[in-house]
């Protein structure tokens, strides 16, 4: 029973009843649901245990940048850790698990280290555990058991991969209205297109748009472009493709997932095909995230970002929750209300930092019973294993003013919405070092190669119309090789956001204000860091473990430089970020070793004898690729019997040994001693016909060479 | 993913070559006996944020010796000759001068 399940609405496909399995319970959903939607429509909340805290954590976000629910999916040796639910597709026969807690994901007897916290704060195995000195051991392996995520399958995996390669004028990363716009300009600029996108919808952001009349627009704006890219012959659209990594030359990397949706692929399909794509121009529109706020127990389940509240409700047909907390520091997050309203959740009060706002949203939200608090910020999360209850303090974008005046707002929904991130990663992993834009509070892309273009939200950019010409223009320019200057290159704050990187806290004493949810990365580790030397935003990034998970900050990054920054007292552009690498997303070994495992690691080379040596006993070694006798066993004798039989066989009659496998040189000439003389140790050049010798020759260095 | 354009084969992934090294080095006499000289030929290397002339061995194609000019940070490949006579040796090399100084004191 799907009991927060919408009657109506959704891109799902209702037809198809889906059974699948969490935790051991029997759950249904729809096609077209990922594994976080059907397990929010069945009333799920609690998805997972955090890694240092084991506190526990809800759904936070609907797309790659979640860092919570992180599930094991898949059964035996098929089975993978670590998998986010928000992106896994689901399928009939699904069966996945909660990680990271004992016996239960309700009554997890680890939760104690969230008591434990101040000996857990960062660094600790530095400091905690070191007396005893000979007591390291017992606690190393505590320590190692307590640490780690999933359990990975210890057995071979079954699954087979493939490796394939193309080429492209254009390669298009992100299929949302930038990316789609990109791709079509430049097919009919006569490029030959290939569109990536990692979900197994295209649309992007327009697939959680409203059915509004902008949203209608939007919806046949996107069936029209994405049916010309199916027809056109010179566009080829993949879905379920991550592009994990920007190389050299825009050599992309992609990973394609086959067969990981289908219950019962056919014995010959491999489950993902690793692309490697040498594009002429590379166009990424990869969009942005949204940012969370820091305040004290930002983790509770319950607390999630607007964008995913609007994805849950619009997208998924989803009721996140029964009463909803808006809380925000720009103007994107108004909009989110309305799918609230119409998914049947109550909308309780609108918690914006900002002191002025604009009438008309005042309004429109009061209109439907909706109370706004401008002037106000969430100070602190209350509930247990859920949101129960927000508490506000009034703001004035500084500091707490008025202690008095706070107030506690009953609810079980909070969204948030701190502003919006570019996905920049692609991009920079070339090098090119993102800039912070004040007018975005965020960071924007760095200068770019000639074959390398930023589009839409990924530059900075806001709302349709903008993002959508963006694409175009970047398409057609790169198609046609001629530089178009996309227009509107300085950004504007387009949503008035005033950046709040960190809600002050009301109380002293220790409450956790998490920056980094999936590694339990706090405000106060980030102060601690700073305060013990650390302030450099790789070393941050190296000793807090902040963004080190396998969302590799995509929420927590900017506000944790942010913070440092505020603790350093300078600049967030003088803090920076960390270098970028792939992949953007966990990639599978499996998929990088394709069908270079086993026998076809390595070719096996054998000698003209090989058959001989086989019959005569011979135990072989592999020397390179190779297969060479280690020695001939006869009658039974051991190794050892066998080498000395071997000695005095040649001591006192003959030895014969294959080294056929070794490379033969023919050197002729008059000057072949000299030459030899300059290679060798020894000297060549008086040496007689049918003789043979031993030599070796030594590098520049004085290092053998070869014998 | 560095592409060099082989002289006789075309444009050629680099996974078809051998790095061979530095390209700028002029190897000293046979008879030179000088330790310092033969030092600083087999050790002493510049290492630069910027172009570098290197050797590359065409080995899975003509197996032809190439001279590729390369910038180490953006790998982009300026020009790519076949190897010819005498390598032009730079005459102000900035770890040659390092090293001098370094034997002067």
């Amino acid at each position: 029973m799907q009991r927060q399940r919408l009657a109506s609405g959704g891109r799902l496909d209702r037809s198809k009843k889906i059974a699948f399995q969490f935790d051991g319970k029997r759950l249904t959903g729809y096609a077209g649901d990922t594994l976080a939607s059907a397990l929010l429509a069945n009333g799920v909340r609690l998805v997972g245990r955090s890694f240092k805290y084991h506190r526990p954590r809800g759904l936070y976000a609907a797309g790659v940048e979640e860092p919570n629910a992180l599930v094991e999916l898949r059964k035996g040796a098929h089975k993978e850790p670590n998998t986010l639910a928000t992106v896994a597709e689901l399928f009939d026969g699904l069966v996945a698990n909660s990680q990271n807690n004992w016996p239960s994901l309700r009554f997890d007897l680890m939760g104690v280290s969230n008591r434990l916290s101040p000996l857990l704060s960062v660094g600790f195995y530095y400091k905690t555990f070191m007396w005893p000195r000979s007591w390291w051991l017992r606690y190393e392996s505590l320590i190692r058991k307590a640490a780690g995520m999933g359990a990975a399958s210890s057995e071979p995996d079954p699954d087979s991969y493939e490796h394939a390669h193309d080429f492209c004028d254009v390669l298009v990363v992100g299929a949302g209205p930038a990316g789609i716009a990109a791709a079509v300009a430049a097919v009919e600029a006569g490029a030959r297109t290939i569109l990536v996108e990692q979900d197994f919808a295209a649309g992007g952001s327009l697939l959680a748009a409203a059915p509004t009349l902008d949203g209608d627009a939007a919806d046949d704006w996107l069936r029209e472009r994405l049916s010309y890219l199916d027809r056109h012959e010179a566009a080829r659209v993949m879905l379920r493709t991550t592009a994990f990594g920007c190389y050299d030359h825009n050599v992309v990397g992609l990973i394609e997932r086959v067969s990981d949706h289908v219950t019962k692929p056919p014995a010959y399909r491999p489950r993902q095909r690793l692309w490697t794509v040498r594009a002429e121009h590379l166009i990424v529109a990869a969009g942005s995230f949204e940012r969370p706020f820091v305040f004290a127990n930002n983790d509770l389940p319950g607390v999630m970002l607007a964008s995913a509240a609007k994805t849950y409700c619009r997208r998924f047909a989803v009721r996140p929750g029964g009463k909803a907390v808006v809380f925000t520091n720009n103007d994107s997050a108004y909009a989110v209300i309305d799918d609230l309203l119409s998914a049947g959740v109550r909308v309780e009060a609108v918690v914006d930092t900002r002191s002025v706002i604009d009438a008309r949203r005042v309004s429109a939200a009061s209109r439907h019973g909706t109370e706004i608090l401008n002037g106000f910020a969430v100070t602190e999360a209350g509930g247990k294993r859920h949101l129960k209850r927000v508490t506000v303090h009034p703001f004035d974008g500084r500091g707490i003013v008025g202690h008095g005046a706070s107030r506690t707002v009953d609810c079980d929904l909070l969204l948030m919405s701190a502003g919006w991130s570019p996905t920049l990663h692609l991009h920079s992993q070339t090098g090119a070092k993102p800039v912070y834009e004040a007018a975005i509070a965020g960071f924007a892309p760095g200068e770019s190669a000639a074959n390398h273009h930023v589009v839409g939200a990924a530059a900075g950019l806001w709302g349709f119309e903008a993002v959508i010409e963006s694409g175009r223009l970047a398409g057609r320019s790169a198609a046609t090789g001629r530089q178009c200057d996309i227009p509107g290159r300085a950004l504007r704050n387009a949503i008035n956001v005033e950046p709040l990187w960190e809600v002050p806290s009301p109380k002293s004493g220790s409450v956790k204000k998490f920056v980094d949810l999936q590694n339990d990365v706090t405000a106060s580790d980030i102060r601690q860091a700073e305060g013990e030397g650390y302030g450099f935003a790789e070393h941050l990034k190296r000793y807090t473990a902040l963004a080190m998970g396998t969302d590799q900050g995509k929420l927590s990054a900017v506000n944790g430089m942010a913070l440092m920054a505020a603790a350093r007292r300078v600049a967030i552009s003088d803090v920076g970020t960390t270098t970028f690498r792939p992949p953007f997303t966990p990639v599978a070994v499996g998929a990088l070793a394709g069908r270079v495992r086993g026998k076809h690691y390595r070719p096996a080379r054998v000698t003209p004898m090989h058959c001989w040596h086989e019959s005569n006993g011979a135990r072989l070694m592999q020397t390179g690729a190779w297969l060479r006798p280690r020695c001939y066993l006869r009658n039974g004798e051991s190794e050892e019997a066998a080498y000395r039989r071997e000695a005095a066989a040649v001591r006192s009659k003959v030895g014969l040994v294959d080294i056929s496998s070794l490379g033969k040189i023919d050197v002729q000439g008059p000057d072949a001693g000299e030459f030899l003389d300059r290679v060798y140790v020894n000297k060549w050049r008086t040496f007689r016909v049918n003789r043979a010798k031993y030599g070796v020759m030594l590098r520049d260095d004085g290092i053998v060479l070869d014998d | 993913m560095v592409r060099i354009k082989c002289p006789f084969c075309g444009e050629r992934d680099y996974s078809e070559f051998k790095y061979y090294g530095d390209a700028s080095k002029v190897r000293p006499d046979f008879e030179n006996e000088s330790i310092d000289d033969w030092c600083r030929h087999v050790f002493v290397r510049d290492n630069p944020m910027g172009w570098h002339v290197e050797y590359w061995h065409h080995v899975h194609g003509c197996r032809a010796w190439l001279r590729v000019e390369r910038h180490t940070v953006t790998h982009r490949i300026a020009t790519v000759d076949l190897v010819r006579g005498e390598p032009k040796q730079r005459e102000t090399s900035p770890s040659t001068a390092l090293w001098t100084r370094a034997k002067a004191r």
